[in-house]
């Protein structure tokens, strides 16, 4: 099951640039939430900060607190553990060229210590049916490499490998900017689906994506958080005039 | 009409631009690969005469007599090359992961990397007398495991620098996949990054095994050299190198023959091991992968 996000005073710098400055947001369980905004917004920062992804940069650094679920990542648990409980999904897909595309899926629970094989075949199967691949790589699981498949299946083995160590949050960076508009409309099918066991937090540089997937949409600009509310609210009736010109294309 | 001859006449040119282009290529391809193909050709030519059964089962003869092999040297040179491989890639290894992915930009890191530099450029008969002052004089005896040392060594900068620049070239998101699975970095690096670029860490490893199991210099003062079989680690050991270089300089003309030979099979055993162990490593690979 999902688990809410709470975040407070979040501030995150590349070396001496102040990325984030105090966000404040709650994002709700079960639940797709979009975060929206013009490039270098500090979107895909935040997301990092989820899982603590920000800091694998060296000159990286971050202040504040993030609870998931009522655990202080920057507190409570190791870097390591917080990145199986929140899984994550890249703007490029990248599964890992020299492996099969059974071993990609097993992978986050192989390179654990994982070994029961019976239990693993399962494991690999449910997370392919779930991000809607299965079908299609079920005859080969195991001969053809992860690489030789198409950019948009690719992407959604991506997903079936975040899946496979069952986590609570699923975080996704413009997981559809490269794909095309079929397999986009394939992995925003998939959200729709996902948000019942996962709590899907994605950015999107595509505004109708957030409108049609997510229920919460968080506008950023400028490393601000500069309103937070239902999709609905934001895209009809925003409260923030800056808001209002980024959805109606006055800038960015 | 002006305009169409203009355009034939640059359509000429473009034709005799690609012609001489592609003439050059060739030409400097031919000037490249004729060397190789020459020694080749000449070493089968002188040496394959002399490549029969006893010259892979038995010892030298004594000088003046006919017959006898060079058994003892292509085991030697197993023995001092396994020895060298067993010291040089492992650590070449090591190096270059530590380079690339934990010290990276770091002091350490560039005091490393300008040592392995350094240390290839060392000339193998100095490696030579190094290991005999380090090894050969405190033991009082000349030995296999000397000689597979002071190859070792020889082999750490090629698999250290190769080995490096192929974890650099790994793409940064495939490390990102590792680490947002929450994949411990250790792991990571051994089982994703190393992985990725294992075809040319293997590459950079048989370079660095080639080119020292040629090495003479350095087992001069090291393994020594034998008339007799030998097995042991902790004894003057025969080389293909070095028996050559024996027999060559010698004034006998069957052992003229067996130098020969020897060069042959030297190459032929190198050609092979890069084959053998290209071919194991390539097995298991996916359709598709990389």
């Amino acid at each position: 099951m999902g688990v809410s996000i709470e975040v407070k005073d979040l501030n995150a710098w590349y070396g001496t640039t102040h990325t984030l400055q105090d966000i404040n947001l709650n994002i709700p369980a079960n639940h797709a939430t979009a975060l929206i905004g013009p490039s270098g917004c500090g979107k895909s920062t935040f997301v990092r900060c989820l899982n603590r992804m920000h800091e694998t940069n060296p000159v990286a650094r971050v202040t504040g607190s993030v609870q998931i679920g009522g655990l202080d990542i920057y507190e409570d648990a190791s870097p390591v553990e917080i990145r199986r409980r929140v899984g994550m999904v890249f703007q490029r897909p990248n599964p890992f060229p020299t492996m099969s595309i059974y071993d990609n899926v097993a992978s986050g629970l192989k390179l654990n210590g994982y070994r029961n094989r019976h239990e693993l075949d399962e494991i690999v199967e449910r997370s392919l049916k779930h991000s809607a691949l299965w079908d299609e790589v079920k005859d080969e699981l195991k001969k053809k490499s992860g690489a030789s498949l198409s950019g948009g299946q690719q992407q959604r083995l991506c997903i079936a490998r975040a899946l496979a160590v069952d986590p609570e949050v699923l975080l996704m960076d413009e997981p559809a900017s490269a794909l095309d508009p079929v397999s986009t409309a394939k992995i925003e099918d998939l959200i729709f689906q996902l948000k019942s066991q996962y709590t899907i937090v994605i950015v999107t540089h595509n505004m109708q994506q957030a409108a049609r997937v997510a229920e919460n949409t968080g506008f950023f600009l400028m490393g601000k958080m500069i309103e937070f509310d239902s999709t609905h609210k934001i895209f009809t009736n925003p409260s923030d005039k800056r808001t209002e010109d980024y959805i109606t294309g006055r800038f960015g | 009409m002006a305009r169409t001859n203009e355009f034939a006449l640059r359509n000429r040119m473009r034709w005799f631009g690609d012609h001489a282009a592609s003439f050059l290529c060739v030409t400097a391809t031919v000037l490249v690969v004729a060397p190789l193909v020459a020694i080749f050709v000449y070493l089968i030519f002188k040496g394959a005469s002399s490549l029969n059964i006893a010259f892979f089962l038995h010892k030298p003869a004594p000088m003046g007599e006919t017959g006898g092999g060079m058994a003892n040297a292509i085991i030697g040179s197993g023995l001092v090359l396994g020895v060298g491989s067993l010291l040089g890639v492992p650590i070449g290894i090591g190096g270059g992961i530590y380079l690339a992915e934990f010290g990276r930009g770091g002091k350490l890191a560039n005091i490393v990397r300008f040592t392995a530099d350094v240390l290839n450029g060392v000339p193998s008969i100095v490696m030579g007398i190094a290991i005999y002052s380090l090894i050969v004089v405190p033991q009082k005896h000349f030995s296999a495991f000397a000689g597979g040392v002071a190859l070792g060594i020889m082999m750490i900068p090629t698999v250290t620098r190769t080995t490096e620049e192929m974890l650099l070239m790994v793409p940064h998101n495939i490390r990102e996949a590792a680490l947002g699975l929450g994949v411990p970095n250790w792991r990571s690096v051994l089982s994703i990054t190393l992985k990725t670029a294992s075809p040319g860490v293997i590459t950079g490893c048989m370079l660095a095994f080639a080119r020292v199991a040629g090495e003479t210099a350095p087992l001069l003062f090291t393994a020594l050299g034998n008339d007799f079989m030998s097995y042991r680690l902790d004894e003057p050991i025969a080389t293909l190198p070095q028996q050559i270089f024996v027999y060559a300089m010698s004034p006998d003309d069957e052992w003229h023959r067996l130098a020969w030979g020897g060069a042959l099979v030297l190459i032929l055993l190198i050609v092979i091991a890069v084959s053998l162990v290209r071919y194991v490593t390539s097995r298991g690979v996916l359709k598709g992968a990389s």
